[in-house]
């Protein structure tokens, strides 16, 4: 047990040194740190004082190994763009993003639930089958469009939610808010649904193959011929069964979810970590580009890495299988 | 996973399974499998393939019969700009869908458009299948130190979510572009940039498969035989993993084809000057309330259409070719 | 379960948000883009300066025609050539409480005029200052020089107390790696002072009750929310999430003007968009430089077709250029004002005499910079290449464009001139078409050198007879069409759409935001 914990820490640790370094390459190799911030009346020599000064003439590995430091304390550096440190520009907008993402979870969970398990139970009938149908379109349309779409008719034709923004937020320590104040959760509206979509359809199709299988299994069949009512075995049986892989499922999906927040964030102009993270594409502000990376990483690996350990606690014939 | 023994195919070498041109011809053979039995039955799947048909073949057939090679600049007129749809009292032959604020039009635009689009998506695809079968093969034959390096690489990409890796790609590699290459190097930046990020998945899928079928009595047979690795790997092996890779990749060529035009909608993929459809709508998106919607909502439903159409096919797919669902 | 409640709430919330209730008169402004910085002297940007003109005074400033009256200084006179004093205002106070002196301005003077100051170029003349007495400072300058009191309108004046217990004397320097006290923090002398910001979301600005001057406004809060989509911002002004905006897209004016509750306040800027071409002797590819032959950029002119981009892109809204300023700048002379008719065909024919037929190259371009700036460069993308050009066009944000355009690695570029601040067509001349050298020439960025021209230009500088200076200024702007250095396209509009909640806002040429004039109901 604590063998097989060790090794996925382990398994972890070597996952983002690696992640590391790729966003240490992206700030080498992409741009000369030197040439992107001086200004144009700078000398030569100037030049070159700063290139020495920032220790870019030390050996690459000795770069890296300060980077890696760096950054395991959360000095990303500055960003070039606004002349701000890295992380607290991060850690200014990591609440807006973090509720945006927990909303749209919660929505996709509260959504998608019943619907899969309303196309599992009526297989075959049209309600069914259409559903499905809109789950394809679901997954189909990108998440800009559906931004684009539901301000068109809900903030310009019925002008009943805000177009962008995050209305007015409350300080809660280091922590924003916008779940305490109207405006604030007016501005949720849109912005969680555009990003909920995607995911309400995964879940409503896992949520249906899992039923359709649990269904089949001989433990149903035999619960049917004993006669128990059909609603008993869908919701007792049969749903309780789904329940581990849909919530394994949206629990490792957070971290795409952040990630994937930034197209909507984007459209909605929501001041996430995603705007900043596309703002600083466009202006090529490498510090903040390879700090977004190391730390959405850092949650995706920091959840596979719970999961699997919460699994193994609770299986433990996956500890054999490594 | 399934227990071997449920699959008829195991025990024959490969080759024997193909389908041959003998009397009883591929055509025939196919009208009577399963697949074609599933595939009359299920209505969504024909229109799925009938309407992605459609797309491609008006895609690629574009330059023939459009008024308008809209990559050219020199056919925009500004004196066309703004035209509305042909049904409109101000439609005007031959722009059938209007035409945008450059004067370029709309149809000619999103057929070439769609055209970027199926090439970027397609060309991912068969890159990162590739890469992919290629990686995972090695890594499932031989197993050891090849395994843990290739594997490893999957973990630290899959590590990043994937719009993150394409992003970072698209974004760094414009950048190493020098200038005039940028336009012309833009479609193959965002081939590699999604290939980057999905060619893990067929690597992982390969690589389980191939690790099963390592250990069957025919491979064993023909590595006594001393039949080259290569050609067990190739000939014996891959046709046996073929089918979840395949589903997976009908699948992913919609997601390939999002991935592009998300790209372009954040402006960092198609120029301007070849717009692909998330390039239209990112352009058009400035016009929303300009009483010119026709700019933006064409190619929004062009770019539905496709890969609403190609996920109906995928879906079919994967539950037909799902032994668990039959 | 609180979490529903809590999203049912929001909906019904939306109702309420329409008609926010306020016991204050607040604004809430959608600006195009966000600030760069809270640091005026950080970065030369003159939409952040103009923000920050809200917080931070100058000594001078421009009223609401245009005209220059003190504002931190009372009264000032010309020593002798180059040494002018200034009477400073007595009893004005920083937000911090701290007293304005002398101190203060020669602290602002060192850090504004130091050699890592981006906006060292906006003070060309400035040698040295010296304080009298705790209310007068004298200004020496580099010889006797015109345009003083119109550079110093954008000198925003620091508190030299809290400047040096903040470590912040020197302007804020990325390369050091360290964040500037100045780059978050403000203690200026302004009607607004700063309550809070958090960069790309918003900026709230308060009014300051203990003002020196009488206030015009009847403001209490400013909230400024950067909403960079053309898009989203018209949504945000339809749906009363804001109430005003200083850039209204052209092409939903007329949208805009018609929607109920609605008003739009246009005019043309004095800024000029113009089209500037590499000179130096090779191209960056290692080229023989085909710009430096004048036919070229004469098919160049042709190929431009500026009434189809005025009627189309611009929807009738800017206003054709022929020269390089805008008619309400001094130097402006109509005569040099006209362009010849686009004609693809000429402009082929001289390109082949020139012998470039087919010339490619590359037009820099940028995203976020000019009104309509993307159509406008696609736009002329087909004409050049209809007029036998071939053209490709690299367009992406400011900051990744302006390096390409400043280190003369741009075959053809677009740039814009307002003349801002000093409002006199001096500015172009000493910035932009003076040769490379010392401050002179900065945006200088094709690299030419016209020794005739820059002598008058320097002759112009030292000469304190207004009419015979502008006359010397006249004189340059026509070498300058002569031999066609920038060739202009348009001065572009301005297009301000506010709520009805907004009783009155000050719109002047100079496309600035005067929150310190605007009246809400």
């Amino acid at each position: 047990m604590l063998v097989f914990i060790l090794r996925r820490l382990f398994n972890a640790a070597f996952v983002m040194l690696a992640v590391a370094f790729l966003a240490f390459a992206i700030f080498r190799v992409a741009g000369d740190p030197v040439e992107m911030m001086a200004n144009e009346q700078m000398t030569q020599a100037d030049r070159d004082a700063l290139r020495e000064r920032m220790g870019l003439n030390d050996p690459m590995l000795v770069q890296y190994g300060r980077f890696v430091a760096n950054a395991a304390s959360g000095d990303f550096g500055m960003s070039w763009r606004n002349g701000q440190e890295v992380l607290g520009l991060i850690g200014e907008r990591f609440p807006a993003t973090m509720e945006l993402v927990l909303v749209a979870t919660f929505l996709s969970l509260a959504i998608g639930l019943p619907l899969g398990v309303l196309t599992a139970i009526g297989r075959g009938r049209w309600y069914a089958e259409a559903l499905q149908l809109v789950s394809i379109i679901g997954v189909s349309l990108p998440s800009f469009v559906v931004g684009i779409l539901l301000i068109l008719v809900f903030s310009v034709t019925l002008g009943i939610a805000p177009a962008f923004g995050r209305g007015e937020v409350v300080d809660w320590g280091w922590w924003s808010t916008g779940f305490l104040t109207h405006s604030g959760r007016a501005a949720l509206l849109l912005p969680s649904i555009a990003l909920a979509l995607y995911q309400i359809t995964l879940v409503m199709r896992l949520v249906r193959a899992e039923m359709l299988e649990v269904m089949r299994s001989d433990f149903v069949k035999f619960a049917r011929a004993r006669g128990v009512p059909r609603h008993r075995i869908w919701f007792l049986h049969a749903l309780r069964n789904c329940l581990m892989p849909v919530i394994t499922m949206t629990a490792m999906n957070v971290g795409s979810l952040i990630a994937f927040a930034l197209i909507t964030e984007t459209v909605f102009q929501w001041p996430g970590m995603g705007l900043l993270f596309i703002q600083a594409v466009t202006f090529l502000d490498f510090p903040v580009m390879s700090a977004y990376l190391v730390i959405i990483s850092f949650i995706f690996v920091a959840l596979n890495t719970a999961v699997d350990i919460a699994y193994a606690v609770i299986d433990p014939r996956l500890r054999e299988t490594k | 996973m399934t227990d071997p023994a449920t699959q008829p195919q195991v025990n024959l070498p490969a080759d024997a399974i193909l389908p041959s041109d003998g009397p009883d011809g591929r055509i025939a053979r196919w009208r009577k499998s399963d697949l074609w039995y599933s595939f009359t039955r299920n209505p969504s799947a024909i229109l799925g393939t009938l309407v992605l048909l459609l797309l491609v073949l008006a895609a690629f057939a574009a330059p023939l019969y459009v008024p308008q090679n809209p990559y050219d600049p020199g056919q925009l007129d500004l004196l066309n700009a703004e035209i509305p749809p042909i049904w409109h009292s101000d439609g005007m032959w031959p722009f059938l869908l209007g035409t945008d604020t450059q004067g370029r039009d709309m149809l000619s635009a999103i057929l070439y458009g769609s055209r970027i689009s199926i090439v970027i998506g397609f060309a991912s695809v068969a890159l990162s299948l590739a890469i992919g079968l290629m990686f995972g093969l090695f890594a499932g034959y031989f197993g050891g130190f090849t395994d843990t390096v290739l594997m490893r690489l999957g973990d630290i990409l899959l590590s990043i979510p994937t719009i993150l890796v394409a992003i970072l790609v698209s974004a760094v590699a414009r950048q190493a572009l020098p200038a005039n290459l940028r336009e012309i190097g833009a479609a193959g930046v965002l081939v590699l940039a999604i290939t980057l990020a999905a060619w893990v998945q067929y690597a992982r899928t390969v690589r389980a498969q191939t690790a099963v079928e390592r250990k069957r009595e025919y491979i064993a047979t023909a590595r006594l035989l001393k039949v080259p690795a290569r050609r067990v790997m190739f000939h014996h092996i891959l046709p046996n993993t073929l089918t979840p890779v395949f589903v997976a990749a009908t699948l992913n060529f919609g997601m390939a084809i999002l991935t592009e035009a998300t790209l372009s909608f954040l402006g960092i993929g198609m120029p301007p000057s070849q717009p692909s459809l998330g390039t239209l709508i990112r352009l058009g998106n400035d016009f929303l309330f300009s009483g010119i919607w026709w700019v933006v909502v064409f190619p929004v439903i062009q770019l539905s259409l496709l890969v609403v159409s190609v996920n109906l096919v995928g879906d079919w797919l994967r539950d037909a070719l799902n032994p668990k669902l039959r | 379960m609180r979490l529903i409640k809590g999203l049912l709430a929001g909906v019904t919330a939306v109702a309420v948000l329409a008609t926010p209730v306020w016991a204050e008169n607040m604004i809430r402004w959608g600006g195009k883009r966000d600030i760069y910085s809270l640091d005026p002297y950080s970065y030369g940007d003159s939409y952040t300066i103009a923000f920050l003109n809200h917080v931070y005074e100058g000594l001078v400033r421009y009223n609401d025609k245009l005209e220059i009256e003190p504002a931190l200084a009372t009264e000032w006179e010309v020593v002798s050539d180059a040494v002018w004093r200034f009477k400073l205002r007595e009893g004005v106070k920083f937000h911090d409480g701290a007293e304005f002196t002398a101190d203060d301005v020669l602290a602002s003077l060192r850090r504004v005029s130091h050699e890592t100051s981006p906006l060292r170029g906006n003070l060309p003349a400035y040698k040295s200052a010296t304080k009298i007495d705790d209310h007068t400072v004298e200004i020496e300058l580099t010889g006797p020089y015109p345009l003083l009191l119109n550079d110093l309108t954008n000198i925003h004046i620091f508190d030299e107390g809290w400047l040096t217990a903040n470590n912040s004397e020197l302007p804020t320097d990325v390369s050091a790696q360290v964040e500037g006290f100045a780059t978050f923090n403000t203690n200026g002398t302004g009607p607004f002072r700063l309550e809070s910001r958090v960069p790309d979301s918003k900026t709230v600005l308060l009014k300051n009750d203990g003002w020196w001057d009488t206030p015009l406004h009847n403001l209490d809060r400013i909230e400024f929310t950067p909403v960079t989509s053309a898009a989203t911002r018209v949504a945000a002004l339809l749906s009363g999430e804001i109430d005003f905006t200083e850039e209204a897209p052209v092409q939903d004016v007329a949208r805009l003007s018609a929607a109920p509750g609605v008003t739009v306040l246009e005019r043309t800027d004095l800024r000029t968009l113009m089209v500037g071409f590499n000179r130096r002797d090779q191209l960056a590819d290692g080229r023989d430089n085909p710009f430096n032959d004048l036919r070229v950029r004469q098919a160049f002119e042709l190929a431009i077709d500026k009434d189809l981009l005025q009627k189309r892109v611009m929807r009738g809204k800017s206003r054709n250029a022929g020269t390089v300023v805008s008619p309400e700048i001094p130097g402006y002379d109509a005569a040099l004002d006209e362009f010849p008719a686009a004609d693809a065909a000429r402009a082929n024919a001289l390109l082949a005499e020139a012998g470039h037929e087919g010339l490619p190259f590359t037009l820099i371009c940028t995203t976020d910079a000019y009104v309509s700036e993307e159509d406008i460069c696609n736009a002329m993308v087909s004409m050049l290449t209809r007029a036998g050009f071939k053209p490709t066009l690299d367009i992406g944000p400011t900051a990744v464009q302006t390096p390409k355009r400043s280190s003369g690695k741009a075959d053809v570029y677009l740039i814009a001139w307002a003349n801002e601040p000093m409002l006199d067509s001096y500015s172009i001349l000493v910035q932009m078409m003076q040769s490379k050298t010392g401050t002179a020439g900065v945006f200088n960025w094709g690299g030419w050198s016209y020794p005739e021209l820059d002598t008058l230009i320097v002759q112009a500088s030292t000469e304190m007879d207004r009419d015979k200076r502008l006359a010397l200024q006249t004189q340059a702007l026509k070498m300058v069409k002569d031999d066609m250095i920038m060739l202009p396209l348009h001065q572009q509009p301005i297009a301000w759409a506010m709520s009805d909640k907004v009783e009155s806002v000050v719109q002047l040429a100079d496309n600035k935001v005067r929150h310190w004039m605007t009246r809400m109901k």
